[in-house]
């Protein structure tokens, strides 16, 4: 029973991560029609950028900060210098792009940093307090928790109370007709992305410390995580998102807890496969969505 | 150019791609009145309007509003202008609730408390729409949306209002609500109305000008009353 609830919290707290960065994944298909496969990479270089700092000031915090701007930025560049130029008529291009994207950010990179790991720095303890003689929560599952949560809520305000976040829900479900209303459709497309990328640097920094450390390919396997767990929601819906992100941390928690951690992987392709086999659409694809 | 007319339009020509669609089009809309283009299907009627609300480029020409040239303006500041344009489908944003949708016709405005204002004027001209300012555009009836894309292109108080196609789609007594609306909105509030129509009959009741567009061209512009009235010319190019 304690190993259970030790892998319960486990996985949440992996899960959040997830969601974060599968909220990321959405932000961008809701805004663009794009699943940005580059995503893993683009947060990796954000870490980077904050372990630079943080070994040269020594502060955690001011590399935290950093690495979300650097995030921002490079969303905002990606977009504009080549999302932008993308023919989309194929769905398929974009996702080449995306990939090109990748090899070309982990090149970089390594040739930048080299391909030894980094240490990853966790700003607080991460050895698990104990209720009544169960180890529960450490103080960094809090800080993970807590950040997500503000993130998570933070968008969700921006969207649905802001005068921006209505331009961007508008400017993705109706370009044309927003242009029209004087919405400024590639600067709100710029806007989604940077905040995606924003977000996706931020879930790197969260994860990061509780794996090998930093690498140029640090993400790789989090990107499948994070994918799955935007599919399982639909890609469409940020609460989807959410909740496919503590459903892939949870599953990945338990099957690495009792059968083994070389399976994980294999059980999130399990699980891409049966979502998408048995629910194309995610469990929470708006059902009148195409209803005219 | 007098100082009465709104928009002016010289020589006016668009397409897509390589295929022109519009030649030449001379057309000058007085301020405070309606003008109602007609003609078949395939006429250039809708291309005419996306041409003037920049949606797709003209390759010649000059258009006017106001005496202000609006070459290279961006579509998304031609609101700014105090152009609205009501697309054809209307474009209701079906994702977004009535109230967004309506608030979205007023964002660009600096002036927020007009704004807020202008958005009680439309929820008092609508009645219905005020009832169902949480429901989602894909919710609505047709004459909701009708009323819908109208009151968000009054949010934003424009002085020309393009309407692509109002009645397609709607029953006979919302079509003649919507046309007795633009009159009314003409004579209270001055303003400025281009329709392009189907519906020969209705348009040309409302309008003050009659604009009759046949393969690309503008081939008569006549006061509204003398079309209604001229029977070869009406059989000639409007049938009936």
């Amino acid at each position: 029973m304690d190993r259970f609830v030790f892998l319960t919290v486990d996985g949440l707290s992996r899960g959040a991560v997830y969601a974060a960065f599968a909220l990321a994944l959405v932000l961008i298909w809701r805004a663009a029609r794009v699943v940005n496969f580059a995503q893993g990479a683009m947060a990796v270089a954000a870490a980077y950028v904050a372990y630079s700092v943080s070994t040269a000031t020594g502060s955690y915090w001011l590399g935290f900060v950093v690495a979300i701007v650097a995030g921002l930025l490079l969303g905002a560049l990606v977009d504009r210098v080549v999302m932008r130029h993308v023919d989309h008529a194929s769905p398929l291009n974009p996702v080449i792009v995306a990939l090109g994207l990748v090899l070309l950010i982990q090149a970089v990179l390594g040739m930048v940093y080299g391909s030894e790991f980094r240490p990853a720095q966790a700003p607080f303890s991460r050895s698990a307090l104990t209720v009544g003689g169960v180890a529960v929560l450490s103080p960094y599952d809090l800080f993970v928790f807590a950040t997500i949560g503000v993130v998570v809520s933070g968008l969700a305000w921006l969207f649905a109370r802001t005068p921006v976040g209505l331009r961007m829900r508008a400017a993705a479900f109706a370009p044309e007709v927003s242009r029209l209303l004087g919405v400024n459709v590639g600067g709100m497309l710029t806007l989604g992305w940077a905040l995606a990328s924003g977000v996706g640097a931020l879930a790197a920094m969260l994860v990061l410390p509780t794996e090998l450390g930093l690498h140029p390919h640090a993400m790789d396997l989090g990107f499948v995580s994070a994918f799955t767990a935007a599919v399982v929601g639909g890609l469409d819906s940020p609460p989807g998102a959410v909740v496919g992100g503590l459903v892939v941390g949870l599953l990945l928690s338990y099957v690495s807890g009792y059968a083994g951690s070389d399976l994980t992987p294999l059980a999130v392709l399990v699980l891409l496969l049966a979502v998408l086999l048995v629910r194309p659409g995610g469990l929470f694809a708006p059902v009148a969505a195409r209803r005219v | 150019m007098t100082g009465t007319d709104l928009l002016v339009v010289r020589g006016l020509a668009a397409g897509y791609g390589a295929a022109p669609v519009l030649r030449a089009i001379d057309l000058t809309v007085p301020a405070g009145t309606i003008a109602a283009v007609v003609g078949a299907n395939g006429a250039g009627k809708t291309t005419l309007l996306r041409a003037l609300s920049g949606m797709i480029r003209p390759t010649a020409g000059q258009v006017l509003l106001g005496g202000e040239d609006l070459r290279g303006t961006p579509v998304e500041q031609l609101v700014r202008r105090g152009m609205a344009h009501v697309p054809e489908g209307r474009g209701v944003i079906s994702e977004l609730t009535v109230d967004e949708n309506l608030r979205l016709g007023g964002l660009w405005r600096r002036d927020r408390a007009d704004a807020g204002r202008a958005l009680d004027e439309v929820y008092q001209l609508f009645e219905p729409l005020a009832r169902r300012r949480r429901h989602l555009g894909h919710q609505l009836s047709g004459g909701e949306r009708q009323m819908l894309a109208l009151g968000r292109a009054l949010v934003g108080r424009p002085r020309l209002l393009l309407l692509d196609e109002p009645s397609l789609g709607l029953a006979p007594r919302v079509v003649a609500r919507t046309m007795a609306l633009l009159r009314q909105l003409r004579d209270r509030t001055g303003l400025t109305v281009l329709l392009v129509e189907q519906n020969v009959r209705s348009a040309l009741a409302v309008a003050d000008q009659g604009v009759v567009m046949s393969l690309g061209r503008v081939v008569i512009a006549a006061p509204a009353a003398q079309l209604r009235d001229d029977v070869d010319l009406r059989h000639a190019y409007l049938g009936f």
